[in-house]
């Protein structure tokens, strides 16, 4: 057991070795994986945000009931009243036409506007929160709210987070394809580098083999080499998504306080990024461990 | 023991390397291969090791079926054999100690007496003080007796040389031929292949001739 252990640790070392000891070439390699690597996890990070964003609003839809602006605010709370009774819908608010004129005067800009108007032109409106989720159940409560007495128009709230959730469905899918094509890209990087490496120490794997070292001896380091290699450009990634993130999120933050939201989009969460560094080596070392068994096997010394 | 019954070696192309190559080298020997170059005596090392397979007949190391090894199998063959090769292939990307501890790298042995063993081999070749030195620094004779030092580190039981003195001086050559003796002396088997006539006779216990692939005769007592 030791001994297995040491050679292992001894394979590391060697493999540790040989990359710090092509530090410009590593780093290279690296930043060539890191950029790859990025673009998926840049993205996951994105939508992973956006799908918070989405649930959040698809699990509490709301239903905005406008009344007709002739309508009775007595009747409007009679069937407030009668709305709070039925079992589909989890809370019902009344806000007057005189709080939303209320409201919209105290916006900064638009207190003017409102005077200007003379009358209110804002219609008594229900906001319903729905107990139930579905799609289908959504549409029909519209529906029946919409053909209520006195009730101009009815709006789902829910209807962009909905699209937002099947936009980011689209995205993700998107990503997947994107994230499986690099993944073949860094098999593929990797397979190169590590063949490169095989034929510079071409003289050594000749040597190791006349003087009795197994395969598996011989390409333990090659697949260490791998391993570290995906490993540094999970890094890389790591970086770039965490600066291109903060930069993104300066501005989304202006942009999010307009809407009177505080949405940033989220950093990978530690187990995140360790998932995608243990992925990035495990292609690592698959690249080189397909590297190692179609170049090693044909040195052998004459 | 190294023996070979009816050993031929043809390869692409046609051309017969050896023909029917009978001999026997015991346990604790000291033998020589002569002929000229392109007798064949490479060829017949090379079998021994396993980096050719014969065409036909057998070869036996150690009891071992060589010609029928399976690939997994060859490199365990190998450690018991210290190889020293013409061109010595040392590698100039590291230092004299560094390349006798190439083959105690992959022997299972604890660190302390890895470094032991190489100190050990390199002080019995006499190049110690060299070990910190990049073997390119080092002159004809030196080279080989590293490349002796790096085939006897694991303390094989049998010891092939291809050539060992070519290309040196009379008195390196000499001295080389000092360290194989004494490396039987304490009794590792040593088979070497040599077209230095005037060595052989010096020296020659038994002597084997190959010309054109076929032995010719075993002189020297046994």
């Amino acid at each position: 057991m030791s001994a297995w252990l040491r050679q292992h640790r001894r394979a590391l070392a060697a493999a540790a070795r040989k990359w710090l000891s092509q530090r410009a070439t590593a780093l290279l390699n690296a930043l060539a994986l890191g950029v790859a690597l990025a673009l998926p996890a840049g993205g996951y990070a994105l939508l992973e945000s956006l799908h918070g964003v989405s649930t959040h609003s698809a699990i509490n839809p709301q239903l905005s009931v406008f009344m007709r602006t002739d309508a009775d605010l007595a009747a409007t709370r009679r069937l407030e009243a009668q709305l709070r009774a039925d079992p589909r819908i989890h809370r019902v608010r009344l806000i007057t036409r005189a709080e939303a004129l209320a409201s919209l005067r105290g916006t900064s800009g638009l207190a003017d506007v409102v005077a200007a108007l003379g009358r209110n032109p804002l219609p008594d409106t229900l906001v319903v929160t729905a107990a139930v989720s579905t799609d289908d159940a959504l549409d029909a409560l519209a529906r029946e709210l919409g053909a209520l007495p006195g009730v101009a128009q009815t709006q789902a709230d829910a209807l962009w987070a909905r699209r937002l959730a099947a936009l980011a469905r689209v995205g993700r899918l998107m990503l997947a394809l994107v994230a499986g094509v690099l993944a073949v890209g860094l098999i593929a990087i990797t397979f190169n580098t590590i063949r490169l490496q095989i034929l510079t120490q071409r003289d050594e794997i000749e040597v190791s083999k006349l003087i009795g070292a197994t395969d598996g001896f011989i390409q333990r380091p090659f697949l260490y080499l791998g391993l570290l290699q995906g490993i540094s450009g999970a890094l890389i990634a790591l970086a770039i998504v965490w600066a291109g993130l903060a930069l993104l999120n300066q501005e989304i933050e202006i942009l999010a306080r307009t809407y009177g939201s505080a949405f940033r989009v989220g950093f990978l969460s530690l187990g995140e990024a360790m998932a995608l560094a243990l992925i990035a080596g495990g292609l690592g070392w698959l690249g080189a461990n397909m590297s190692v068994s179609k170049y090693l096997r044909d040195i052998e010394p004459k | 023991m190294i023996s070979f019954s009816a050993v031929s070696k043809r390869f692409p192309g046609g051309k017969e390397a050896l023909r029917a190559v009978t001999f026997a080298v015991p346990d604790g020997e000291l033998q020589f291969i002569t002929g000229h170059s392109g007798a064949g005596k490479s060829t017949l090392l090379k079998l021994i090791a396993a980096i050719e397979r014969p065409s036909s007949g057998t070869v036996l190391v150690n009891g071992q079926n060589v010609g029928t090894l399976k690939r997994r199998a060859i490199p365990y063959l190998r450690r018991n054999l210290g190889l020293v090769f013409q061109d010595q292939k040392l590698l100039y990307d590291r230092s004299v100690y560094d390349n006798v501890m190439l083959p105690l790298a992959f022997s299972d042995h604890p660190p302390r007496e890895a470094a032991r063993r190489a100190r050990a081999a390199l002080d019995k070749v006499g190049l110690l003080e060299r070990e910190r030195a990049n073997p390119i620094q080092l002159s004809g004779g030196e080279q080989q007796r590293l490349a002796i030092a790096r085939a006897v580190v694991n303390r094989p039981s049998i010891l092939i040389a291809d050539e060992p003195t070519a290309n040196l001086d009379v008195e390196s050559a000499a001295n080389i031929l000092e360290i194989f003796l004494a490396f039987n002396r304490v009794g590792v088997s040593v088979l070497i292949a040599t077209h230095d006539l005037a060595l052989v006779e010096r020296y020659g216990t038994r002597v084997m001739r190959l010309a054109e692939g076929r032995m010719l005769e075993a002189e020297g007592a046994a």
